[in-house]
């Protein structure tokens, strides 16, 4: 693929992933400050209740745990690989990954028979979420494909691919390791960034906007007129 | 002490006639959008019955509210750790099954119909699909007892009811009912405030209304499984929820809100209660049979000097304190106590307040003759057609003592104005059955007034809410006056 007329690697990993994370930030900065209202999870289990767990589910579940070993792999790579060293590890590490690939998948294949086919549910499904169930099929598919026919992902994530990644978040991209890679790997990462440039205009915004501080915060909340703070003690 | 002010609601169900008028006054004005059709901030049950959303009290089923585990105030299912866990599917979120499908009716048909023998119908449609549907339940599906074997035996109220004591509300020539109308209670403790995830709910501290900030709501629902009365409701076509706002902007105007403006049987009372906010969670905690006292004691006496010293250091207007001092809701709650809280083992500590109903009077037959009143007065109170258990169970945590106690004062006022006003009675015995009540003549006028009397300022007690100063802090009152209008600046649509 190297040596492409058309810089056609230099367009995918270099110039797209710093467009979509343009786009990323600045779309979703502009979407929280100017529609605000639009920040939901856009829950629709008040419609449906039965399906909606086992979709709902298994799909963040599956895909928080993808996500979180991603970005460990990418804040950690030397001790990844160090944990790999011991094939036993390595085949835990893969296999439990390849799992929560799985329920990924199941669950999504889940949401988007339930958005097919219950009439109520119908009605509150954009196109949007149409064109993302759409992305999210490929990049599950594309993952789980490399997981079983590119063994050993996780090493090779850690000592080839995130070492690109940080050359684009230091400014100084490197892209020999990645135009050397299989296509399906090639898919997996452009898919990503498609997502990430995509994400903002979606439902995925809920993402962003989860409840941290409630942990922290007391039971009650009591809001005074203007800028007078309460004159005396919160209620707990 | 640390005062705050509340604005309180009373309900007085004796005089409820059922004719859902605050019920429609509130859905024109707010839920009659897209996604919130199948809303009623404001409705009005018939009891015995399920409600709405149907068998709501159960909170087996819906396990919303609080709980005291190991002396610690808990809440059922929405606590930290469950909003964690369960932020995904929630198990205890109502349905749109347990409400009901909005509909309304294909009218065109009715004109478009081609010439035939059969009359033109207009079929129902589903207001959320707008596909034909067919009605299987509404609102008030039960009103007035409809549906009785399925609906009315199902009431979560029942509980401690003996079989006899159920048979007897079903047996035909004993049939009896009431009517519960219910909208927020804008409660001291409120369960959906705490429970949610994104801080949107608050209390505002000036008044305690209890709002959803629908920038913050993100829809996690939290708040819809936390309340025990079910009375805030996920607008599933913008992704928020949403709750009664007890009409603040007619409220900050000097208006009742719609529903108290447009009651028929004028059963509602507003007005302000000083409360001690330093108590709550310590009343909060108390044992069921104790919860009606506890919350009572909260309530501090506005005519206390020392109370008053306390609210208006803390900040509360002078005006209000004024308006406190002739709150209706005090009356009837604090000085003659005939109003109770509903569910209070919720321990929410609501502030809306229902007067109990009386049940139609007793006659008891002697051969042939009906005789209407006996050597004990209040021997319909005991033996009366809704089981005092049922009403203890709506209004007193389960506890008889309080329900008789609103109930045995209303039947003496009651003796009282008969003899005073047919003569049928003597007046000495009516003031002996007063004294019973742990009442007087005096406090009998006042209730009387109060009750059969009222005109609208004696029931809407508003104080003024002071905006101004609120605005005053901001920015130039005459330029916020100039620049400030209805509606939103960005349109509360739903996202992609």
């Amino acid at each position: 693929m190297s040596g492409s007329p058309f810089f056609l690697d230099e367009i995918l990993f270099i110039v797209l992933p710093y467009l979509a994370f343009g786009i990323f930030l600045l779309v979703s900065i502009r979407r929280y400050i100017r529609e605000t209202f639009t920040f939901s999870s856009l829950s629709s289990q008040f419609l449906e209740n039965q399906q909606h767990f086992w979709g709902l589910v298994p799909f963040h579940y599956g895909i928080i745990t993808i996500l979180t070993g991603h970005v460990i792999g990418f804040l950690i790579p030397r001790e990844i690989l160090l944990w790999n060293s011991h094939p036993l590890r390595l085949y835990v590490l893969e296999i439990a990954a390849f799992i929560f690939g799985l329920l990924t998948m199941i669950g999504l294949i889940s949401i988007i028979i339930r958005r097919a086919t219950v009439p109520k549910i119908k009605m509150v499904t954009s196109w949007a979420d149409w064109v993302l169930f759409g992305m999210f099929v490929v990049q599950i598919l594309s993952g789980l494909y490399t997981a079983v026919f590119h063994s050993w992902g996780s090493s090779w994530y850690a000592a080839a691919a995130v070492p690109y990644l940080w050359s684009l978040l230091t400014l100084n991209p490197d892209i020999g390791a990645i135009t050397a890679m299989p296509w399906m790997v090639k898919l997996h990462i452009v898919g990503a960034y498609l997502i990430i440039a995509f994400f903002p205009f979606t439902r995925l915004v809920h993402a962003l906007v989860v409840p941290n501080p409630y942990l922290w915060r007391k039971p009650q909340v009591v809001r005074w007129y203007g800028i007078r703070k309460s004159p005396a003690r919160p209620l707990h | 002490m640390n005062v705050r002010s509340q604005i309180s609601m009373v309900f007085h169900l004796d005089k409820c006639i059922g004719c859902h008028t605050c019920s429609l006054a509130c859905k024109n004005i707010w839920t009659d959008r897209r996604g919130t059709e199948y809303m009623w901030w404001n409705n009005v049950e018939t009891k015995p019955g399920t409600g709405f959303p149907t068998q709501w009290e159960d909170q087996e089923k819906y396990r919303g509210g609080w709980k005291v585990v190991d002396g610690k105030l808990k809440l059922r299912s929405t606590d930290k750790r469950h909003t964690v866990t369960d932020i995904f599917h929630n198990p205890s979120q109502p349905t749109m099954d347990d409400y009901y499908e909005p509909w309304t009716y294909k009218y065109d048909e009715l004109f478009n119909a081609p010439e035939g023998a059969d009359q033109p119908t207009a079929r129902p449609i589903s207001m959320v699909t707008g596909e034909y549907i067919n009605i299987e339940s509404g609102p008030n599906w039960d009103d007035d007892l409809g549906g009785s074997p399925v609906y009315a035996e199902n009431d979560p109220n029942f509980k401690g009811l003996s079989h006899e004591q159920r048979q007897q509300l079903f047996a035909i020539e004993r049939l009896v009912f009431f009517y519960f109308p219910r909208i927020c209670n804008h409660c001291l403790n409120p369960s959906c405030v705490a429970s949610c995830p994104s801080g949107a709910l608050y209390k505002r501290g000036e008044d305690g209304i209890v709002l959803i900030d629908q920038k913050r709501c993100r829809g996690w629902r939290s708040c819809i499984a936390a309340c025990p009365y079910k009375k805030t409701f996920y607008n599933w076509s913008t992704g928020k929820s949403e709750k009664c706002v007890l009409c603040y902007p007619r409220l900050e105007t000097g208006q009742a809100p719609a529903c108290f403006h447009s009651c028929v049987g004028r059963i509602r009372y507003l007005g302000v209660l000083l409360y001690d906010a330093d108590r709550l969670e310590e009343v909060a905690k108390l044992p069921d049979d104790q919860l009606v006292d506890g919350q009572r004691s909260l309530i501090l006496n506005p005519n206390d000097p020392e109370v008053v010293a306390a609210a208006l250091k803390n900040g509360i207007h002078e005006s209000v304190v004024e308006h406190a001092q002739r709150s209706p809701v005090y009356q009837f709650v604090k000085e003659w106590k005939l109003a109770l809280p509903p569910h209070i083992e919720f321990r929410t500590l609501p502030m809306l307040f229902y007067v109990p109903p009386m049940s139609p009077v007793m006659a008891s037959k002697n051969d042939d003759t009906v005789e209407s009143v006996s050597e004990n007065f209040f021997h319909d109170i005991e033996e009366a057609r809704v089981p005092l258990q049922f009403l203890a169970n709506l209004f007193g945590a389960g506890h008889q003592a309080k329900v008789v106690y609103a109930l045995k004062k209303q039947k003496a006022v009651r003796m009282y104005r008969r003899a005073v006003t047919v003569g049928d009675i003597d007046l000495k015995t009516a003031e002996r059955l007063l004294t019973e009540a742990g009442s007087s003549v005096e406090e009998a006028e006042a209730i009387y007034r109060l009750t059969s009397l009222c005109t609208f300022d004696d029931r809407f007690v508003i104080p003024p809410m002071h905006r101004e100063e609120a605005i005053e802090m901001i920015k130039d009152p005459h330029e916020h006056r100039a620049s400030t209008g209805f509606g939103f600046v960005q349109s509360p649509e739903r996202g992609l």
